[in-house]
């Protein structure tokens, strides 16, 4: 575009009108290198997130329950393919951002450095994980990126299914044999506050936040949407029979509000600086995954080039004059 | 990398969904299958290698597209007529 004031100012326009930015619109450098970054860390989010659950498929209680959590971890990769797919529009290659995960210079949520250690803690991903990142998600169908905001239309229409199995596996075990109880709350207990702490530090402590705000790449604050998730969830925990580990937590009638207490933020870094339970398993099934597809990727390359050069030998043949075409 | 396009539903167009990535157009056809029609989204699906799109230039939107804002006459609306014709 000829000149940079007017580029700036059609953007600042469009931003202001809450309208979308589409890839052949010209954008601050800044405002694509905080989308890249974000969108590529939801995409290893989903990628990594296949993990934790991935690993009860084959211990899965029944065959309906295998046919469904498989069906669920194949919409994760789905996702991440959305995701990567709508962070090629702002101009980086996909092989890059895999680079960079499993170098270690992007991160992904940090909620997947957490372990399964029993099938109640399936069903807890997909009651607490998967709706909390519904609340984070929902309002991103509406970022001010149309590649994105396109993804994550798709994306929370999918996870809405992943929330209900959650909850049902749940139900289920609370409702069965004291042991089958006690691995639910087991699970809750596990993973109540690692679930709060998947909307990010406080608002006064976050770094991109206002920023993002303004762009209308973020519409709500961390606090704010982990509050609706604690409002929306205790009463669920409620009807589940199960208690929120949380012995400060109480209903505010004068707000309407449960109010929450205080969250461990060192163990939230701890883990976001790589300490967690799980984070090196995490990389190293990851880029493990990765070099034993390769044979695959190469033999399907060749496969392609071998067809294209059978095809215009083909040609040439039938066509030794070149009209053809 | 390849566009995908996805017909609903018998009776309406392909509609850009999405990209894959694939060596070829097979396998493009087949990853846009796994990726865009798991919950019956589809009835057709079209794969395009994306650097075979010609797209317009953002920078030529005036010229191309802002001409029409002054033709408002080319809709019905810009036209009024007597109550007494009733349906036109």
């Amino acid at each position: 575009m000829g000149d940079p004031d007017r580029a700036q100012e059609r953007f600042d326009t469009l931003i202001d009108a809450d309208a979308r930015i589409e890839p052949s619109d010209w954008m601050p450098d800044d405002y694509r290198q905080t989308l890249i970054r974000q969108i590529a860390q939801h995409a290893h989010s989903e990628i990594i997130g296949m993990q934790p659950e991935g690993a009860w498929l084959t211990r899965a209680p029944s065959l309906r329950r295998k046919a469904i959590l498989t069906a669920k971890v194949q919409d994760e990769a789905g996702h991440g393919m959305y995701l990567y797919g709508a962070a090629e529009t702002l101009g980086v290659d996909r092989g890059e951002l895999l680079d960079r995960l499993h170098t270690g210079r992007q991160k992904y949520s940090s909620i997947f450095n957490y372990p399964t250690p029993t099938w109640a803690d399936v069903g807890a991903i997909g009651w607490l994980v998967d709706g909390a990142a519904i609340m984070n998600q929902v309002p991103l169908c509406r970022c001010s990126y149309g590649p994105y905001a396109r993804a994550m239309v798709r994306i929370c229409k999918e996870e809405s299914f992943h929330q209900r199995q959650g909850f049902q596996i749940m139900l289920t075990l609370a409702n069965g044999t004291p042991a089958q109880r006690e691995m639910a709350q087991g699970a809750l207990d596990r993973w109540w506050w690692p679930a709060l702490m998947m909307f990010g530090p406080p608002d006064a402590e976050s770094v991109h936040g206002g920023q993002s705000m303004r762009w209308g790449i973020k519409r709500f604050g961390n606090d704010e949407l982990r509050q609706k998730f604690v409002d929306a969830t205790v009463p669920q925990a409620e009807l589940l029979g199960l208690t929120v580990p949380d012995p400060d937590l109480r209903y505010d009638a004068g707000t309407g509000h449960w109010v929450s207490g205080p969250i461990d933020w060192d163990e939230f870094w701890r883990v976001v600086k790589g300490d967690g339970p799980c984070n090196a398993e995490r990389i190293a099934t990851r880029t493990t995954a990765h070099a034993d597809g390769e044979w695959v990727r190469a033999a399907a390359t060749a496969y392609a080039a071998k067809r294209l050069g059978d095809e215009q030998s083909d040609t040439a043949r039938h066509d030794p004059f070149g009209d053809a075409a | 990398m390849w566009e995908v396009f996805v017909r609903a539903k018998r009776g309406v167009s392909h509609v850009h969904t999405g990209t894959v990535h694939a060596p070829d157009a097979e396998l493009a056809l087949q990853h846009a299958r796994d990726l865009f029609t798991r919950r019956s989204e589809g009835v057709s699906v079209w794969v395009v290698r994306s650097t075979d799109i010609t797209a317009s230039n953002p920078d030529d939107r005036e010229s191309l597209f802002d001409p029409a804002l002054d033709k408002t006459f080319r809709h019905p609306t810009d036209f009024e007529l007597p109550d007494e014709v009733a349906n036109m």
